[in-house]
C-alpha cells in the first residue's frame, strides 16, 4: 500500500517517487492528481500540453518507463516508482535532440501546440526501431492530431533524423 | 481537466483486491489502464470514492502456453504487450492483429485486455476474436472464483455478469483445432476510431471443406454476437466465395445494429455482409490463427 497522510481537510493525500528526465522527485500528491497536471502544475513543466483530455489527441504524450503514454488519462499515484519522460527531457546539454533539430530545420510544426506530443511518439518509435519505413512513421504519430500541417513535415523530419542518427551512428562506428 | 477527490488502495494481491471492493462495495471500483475509467470521471458519467488499482499486479501481467489448457492471458496485460508477445504472435497472429487496430498506440500502452472485456462496450475489439477462438474467462471475487465462456461474460452494453467484488483474472485460448482465424474491423479513420462494424471469423477446414466454423459480430447488438445460422450453413462445405457470401447474407440477417453518429443500422448491416465475406475468405486462405 502507498504511504500516505490525512490532510486537515480530510483527504488522503500520497506519497510518491518518481523520476522525471532523470530528476527523482518525492512529493505528495492527492488521489486525482492527473500525471499532466502534475508534471505542469507542481514540476512546472509546461511543455506537455493538454488538449481533449480523454486520449484523443496526443498533445500530452509523454514516455513512461519508455513508452507512449497519454498522460492525460494516468493517475500521479500510479506512477510511483516509476521514469517518466517529458519533452524538456529530450534536449542534453543545451544541445537538441536529432528530432528537436530536423523538426525545426523542416518546418515540422506549424502552430506547435501537438508538436511536444509527436516528439514524444517519435521518439519513442526510434528508441524501438531506429530505420523506420514512412508507414511505420505514420502509425507511430497516429495518436497526435495535428490540424495545421496535413503531417507531410512531421514525416520527412522524422525520417530525416533516422537517417542522420543512422549516418552519425554509422560515422562514430566508422 | 481535474478530477473529483476519491482514495487511492494499491494491494498487493487479488485476492487483497477483491477483499477491498467487497468491503466497500459499488462506492469501490477497480481500475486498471484507466483509459476508461478516468475519462469517464472526467465526464461525471462515473464518480467512484475509491479506486482499488489492479494494473501493477504482476500476477495480472502474464502471457504464457499451458501444454494441454492453452494460451494464458493474463488481464493486466494491454494491448500492445499482446500485440508485441511473442508467444501470440506464433500462435494467435489474429489477436495480436486485433489488440493492434485499437485506439492508437499511447492508449494501446496503457489500456489493459481485461479492462477492454468488462468495460463490455459493444465495439471493442478484443471480444470477437477472442469469442472466435472460444476464449474462457477466469472470474474471482471475494468468496469464489468461477471461468466462463467469453460468450456468456456480456449481459448489455457497459454490462457483464461480473459481481461487485468480481474481476476477470484471465484468459485462456484453448488449444484448439482451428486452421485459421482473423479480425476485421472497419472504422471510419485507420486509427483511433471504434469500429463502425468488427467481425472476427475462425475456420476448421479439412482439405477444401469446412468442418468447424465461428463468426463473431462486434458493434451491431448490446453485445458481441455469434452469426450461428451462418455458422452452421458453413458446415461440412466445400470453401467457395458464393458460400462466403450466403454467409454474410445470413449474419447480417442474425446482428441487431443500431444507427449512430458512425453509421446508420441499414449500412451496419451491409457491412456485417461484406465483412463476413471477407474474413471468411482471409481467415481460410492465409491458414494462421
Amino acid at each position: 500500500m502507498a504511504e500516505f497522510v490525512v490532510g486537515e481537510d480530510g483527504i488522503k493525500r500520497y506519497l510518491v517517487s518518481i523520476t522525471v528526465n532523470g530528476i527523482k522527485y518525492t512529493k505528495v500528491v492527492k488521489a486525482n492528481s492527473l500525471l499532466v497536471n502534475f508534471l505542469r502544475e507542481d514540476l512546472n513543466l509546461t511543455g506537455t500540453k493538454r488538449a481533449c483530455e480523454q486520449g484523443d489527441c496526443g498533445a500530452c504524450t509523454v514516455l513512461l518507463d519508455g513508452k507512449p503514454v497519454n498522460s492525460c488519462m494516468v493517475l500521479t499515484v500510479s506512477v510511483d516508482g516509476r521514469e517518466v519522460t517529458t519533452v524538456e527531457g529530450l534536449a542534453s546539454n543545451d544541445k537538441l535532440d536529432i528530432l528537436q533539430e530536423k523538426f525545426i530545420e523542416h518546418s515540422a510544426p506549424q502552430c506547435g501546440f501537438c508538436a511536444p506530443g509527436i516528439l514524444m511518439s517519435a521518439k519513442a518509435l526510434l528508441m524501438k526501431n531506429p530505420n523506420p519505413t514512412e508507414y511505420e512513421v505514420r502509425e507511430a504519430i497516429a495518436g497526435n492530431l495535428c490540424r495545421c500541417t496535413g503531417y507531410v513535415h512531421y514525416v520527412e523530419a522524422i525520417l530525416d533524423a533516422a537517417a542522420a542518427s543512422q549516418e552519425r551512428k554509422d560515422g562514430k562506428n566508422g | 481537466m481535474y478530477l473529483p477527490d476519491f482514495e487511492y488502495f494499491t494491494p498487493d494481491s487479488v485476492e487483497e483486491a477483491c477483499q477491498l471492493l467487497s468491503k466497500y462495495g459499488p462506492k469501490a471500483m477497480a481500475i486498471a489502464g484507466g483509459t476508461d475509467i478516468v475519462v469517464k470521471m472526467k465526464k461525471e458519467v462515473l464518480a467512484p470514492e475509491i479506486l482499488v488499482s489492479i494494473g501493477h499486479l504482476p500476477e495480472l501481467k502474464k502471457i504464457e502456453y499451458v501444454p494441454g489448457k492453452g494460451v494464458v492471458i493474463g488481464a493486466g496485460v494491454t494491448h500492445n504487450e499482446v500485440q508485441n508477445s511473442k508467444i501470440l504472435q506464433e500462435k494467435y497472429l489474429s489477436v495480436c492483429e486485433a489488440a493492434h487496430q485499437m485506439a492508437n498506440n499511447q492508449v494501446r500502452n496503457l489500456g489493459t485486455i481485461g479492462g477492454n472485456i468488462s468495460n463490455a462496450v459493444p465495439s471493442a475489439d478484443m471480444p470477437p476474436i477472442l469469442i472466435a477462438l472460444d476464449t474462457t474467462v477466469k472470474i474471482v471475487g471475494s468468496k469464489k472464483e468461477r471461468t466462463l465462456p467469453l460468450e456468456d461474460v456480456f449481459k448489455g452494453p457497459n454490462q457483464t455478469v461480473l459481481e461487485h467484488d468480481e474481476l476477470i483474472t484471465e484468459f485462456v485460448i484453448p488449444d484448439g483445432s482451428f486452421t485459421g482465424s482473423t479480425y476485421l474491423k472497419f472504422g471510419l479513420r485507420a486509427s483511433g476510431a471504434l469500429a463502425v462494424v468488427g467481425v472476427a471469423a475462425s475456420v476448421q477446414m479439412d482439405g477444401g471443406v469446412i468442418k468447424d466454423a465461428r463468426i463473431v459480430l462486434g458493434a451491431v447488438s448490446p453485445v458481441p454476437l455469434r452469426a450461428k445460422e451462418a455458422e452452421n450453413l458453413l458446415k461440412g462445405k466445400q470453401a467457395s466465395e458464393e458460400l462466403f457470401e450466403e454467409a454474410g447474407v445470413i449474419a447480417s440477417g442474425e446482428c441487431r445494429p443500431i444507427s449512430d453518429i458512425r453509421a446508420s443500422a441499414e449500412y451496419r448491416r451491409d457491412m456485417v455482409r461484406v465483412f463476413t465475406r471477407r474474413a471468411l475468405l482471409k481467415a481460410v486462405n492465409e491458414g494462421h490463427v
